[in-house]
């Protein structure tokens, strides 16, 4: 508690820089996650589809967590990267660099356009207009099946070797080592981002959008910047599963993946950039321990999980854990 | 050509009927205390599987299951509005479409517990089954008794909203919550009746819709759906307005399904974002 006062004192910027320091927690949890490679080398398969599904929520952190933007169809920008990876690759462009690189700026395209409708909104109507985005999208790939393959999936996508050295195969090393790389990269752009004053002014809109205009901070160019942030790395997350796995379904688009990343990110803690990476672990491990289970009674739990934590847990497990830390450091001086 | 035009037209108000019984009581309750309330559909969905349960298993007559239906959509909403709802009036958004999204996935899983995933089926009556035809056209009975119920149901609503004391509470309370209290109206206790009753009204939709939809877990997502586009679109706690919505969602659907069934779902999401961003309050919201 002593060193935020000391914070506050230096400033403002003081207390971004101290932000912006890298913790020895931090560093240790990102050198753990090399650990899969050398402790669970058949699992890696496994890891990639992690990485990518923290990294997915992460993008749903910086609008959710950060700028306050409730969507329940966030799987529509996935959905475009990966359709848009898949299809690159299958006219023959099969490099996955440049082609994630495509397909997120695609994303990022979209979601901007996307952005300026969604500015307009709040509260029910907002959470109406995403949801409705999201299943517009997934109506528009299913009917247009002479593009998209519609029900049975996208045909037909092949992916060159990464560098031309490293191919995806069903060990999945490269697979993981790519989206490991990925994940960080976008990680710390997405850190600089929370961490800048630009940051600081989206936590503001979060708390009262109609102040923040009346500080000298314009709520809705904020959150059309952050929206198409979020909407390439969403993009991105879609384009590493498709180029991963190299297949495309029509579920990449589903409301149901919208919903899970939603839970993903809640159980984890919104706000805080690591919820959505430690929910995402979670999740995915839980749910291929279970993966015996029927699948609808496997939502039973998430249900009853999703009550607990709105009840009892209101800032995921992160915030938990926060909160035990504090009381632990109140209780031993 | 006209007959096709007329048979449409009729299934699809038929159809908006029964999204109208389904959702009325949403629209109430979203405009009272702005619970973004998504297990709305679960309490349909058991409405539903309880009148199946009591026709199939125990031989009840299709009619004596319907007030059943209504009861227990009505007893389990009120317990739960007590048990869970209640301590998250004053939550974000967020917190309660996460619980009652949480609340969704349980009815579903258990749902499918207990039923199966399988479609249910409902021996309707004789004199509920055929169709009365008049020249070429013809209309089943069943939607016929369909559309007289909801009538009856949206008479007996406006009816009670307009010139009961109950009613007045309830007006006053969607209009301004904070002056209701102010001047010593319950609205706790008026939302937690109103509550049950919406869910009850659900749930009566439910058991009416096996009918016409068919009954299986995914029934509280599905028509979760064209619930939320109904109140959006209709503006909150406007009973004339859902009314029209209903109506409207209904009719376009059945044409878009008979007319350009490749677009499937496709048209009534546009018309529900377009008209979302034409006026994000609802045709008839006010707020």
């Amino acid at each position: 508690m002593a060193t935020v006062s000391l914070e506050a004192l230096r400033g403002p910027h003081g207390y971004l820089r101290a932000q912006t320091r890298w913790r020895r927690t931090e560093i240790a949890f990102w050198l753990a996650t090399l650990l899969p490679f050398l402790l669970f080398p058949s699992y890696l398969q496994l890891a990639s589809q992690i990485a990518i599904t923290a990294l997915f929520a992460v993008s749903l952190d910086l609008i959710l967590g950060y700028a306050g933007i409730v969507s329940l169809g966030h799987a529509a920008f996935f959905g475009l990267g990966a359709y848009a990876a898949g299809l690159i690759s299958k006219f023959g462009w099969g490099e996955p660099l440049s082609g994630l690189v495509l397909a997120s700026t695609l994303a990022g395209v979209a979601g901007y356009g996307a952005s300026v409708v969604v500015v307009r909104f709040r509260h029910l109507a907002l959470i109406m207009i995403t949801l409705g985005m999201g299943l517009l999208l997934h109506e528009a790939a299913n009917s247009a099946s002479w593009l998209t393959g519609g029900a049975d999936g996208l045909q037909g996508v092949r992916i060159r070797p990464l560098l031309e050295l490293f191919s995806f195969d069903l060990w999945g090393r490269a697979a993981y080592a790519y989206a490991l790389l990925m994940l960080f990269l976008t990680f710390l752009v997405a850190r600089r981002v929370i961490n800048s004053p630009f940051g600081l002014s989206l936590r503001g809109i979060r708390e009262n959008a109609v102040r923040m205009p009346a500080l000298g901070a314009p709520s809705r160019a904020h959150v059309r910047k952050v929206y198409t942030i979020a909407a390439v790395m969403a993009g991105m997350a879609g384009a590493l599963l498709a180029q991963t796995t190299s297949t495309v379904s029509l579920e990449v688009l589903s409301f149901q993946r919208s919903a899970d990343v939603l839970v993903i990110l809640i159980l984890g803690g919104a706000g805080r950039l690591y919820g959505g990476i430690l929910g995402a672990i979670l999740y995915m491990v839980a749910r291929d321990q279970f993966s015996g289970i029927n699948p609808q009674y496997w939502y039973f739990w998430i249900g009853l999980l999703l009550i607990a934590v709105v009840l009892f847990l209101p800032n995921g497990i992160l915030g938990g854990l926060g909160r035990a830390a504090a009381w632990w450091r109140r209780v031993s001086p | 050509m006209l007959g096709s035009f007329v048979g449409v037209l009729f299934d699809g108000f038929a159809y908006g009927m029964l999204l109208f019984l389904l959702s009325v009581g949403l629209s109430v309750t979203l405009g009272m205390m702005n619970f973004v309330n998504l297990a709305h559909c679960s309490f349909a969905m058991l409405g539903g599987y309880v009148t199946v349960t009591l026709m199939d298993r125990l031989g009840w007559p299709f009619f004596a299951t319907l007030p059943v239906a209504f009861l227990a959509a009505a007893a389990a909403s009120a317990a739960l509005e007590r048990a869970l709802f209640r301590p998250l009036y004053r939550a974000s958004d967020l917190d309660q479409c996460l619980l009652t999204i949480g609340i969704v996935f349980v009815s579903v899983a258990g749902a499918a517990y207990v039923y199966g995933t399988v479609q249910q089926p409902v021996q309707l009556p004789d004199y509920l089954r055929g169709a009365v035809t008049f020249g070429s056209l013809r209309f089943p009975v069943y939607r016929l008794f369909l559309i007289g119920a909801a009538l009856v149901v949206t008479v007996v609503l406006v009816a009670a909203l307009e010139h009961t004391r109950f009613g007045a509470r309830v007006r006053a309370a969607v209009d301004n919550q904070r002056m209701a209290r102010g001047l010593g109206i319950d609205v706790d206790g008026v939302f937690a009746v109103t509550f049950a009753l919406g869910s009850g009204l659900a749930g009566l939709g439910g058991a009416l819709a096996i009918e016409i939809v068919g009954l299986d877990p995914s029934f509280a997502f599905t028509y979760l759906i064209y619930v939320i586009i109904v109140v959006s679109v209709g503006g909150l706690a406007s009973i004339g307005g859902s009314f029209v919505a209903a109506t409207l969602l209904g009719i376009s659907d059945m044409a878009g399904k008979y007319y350009v069934p490749q677009l499937g779902a496709f048209l009534i999401y546009l018309v529900m974002v377009g008209l979302l961003m034409w006026r994000p309050t609802g045709l008839f919201g006010r707020r």
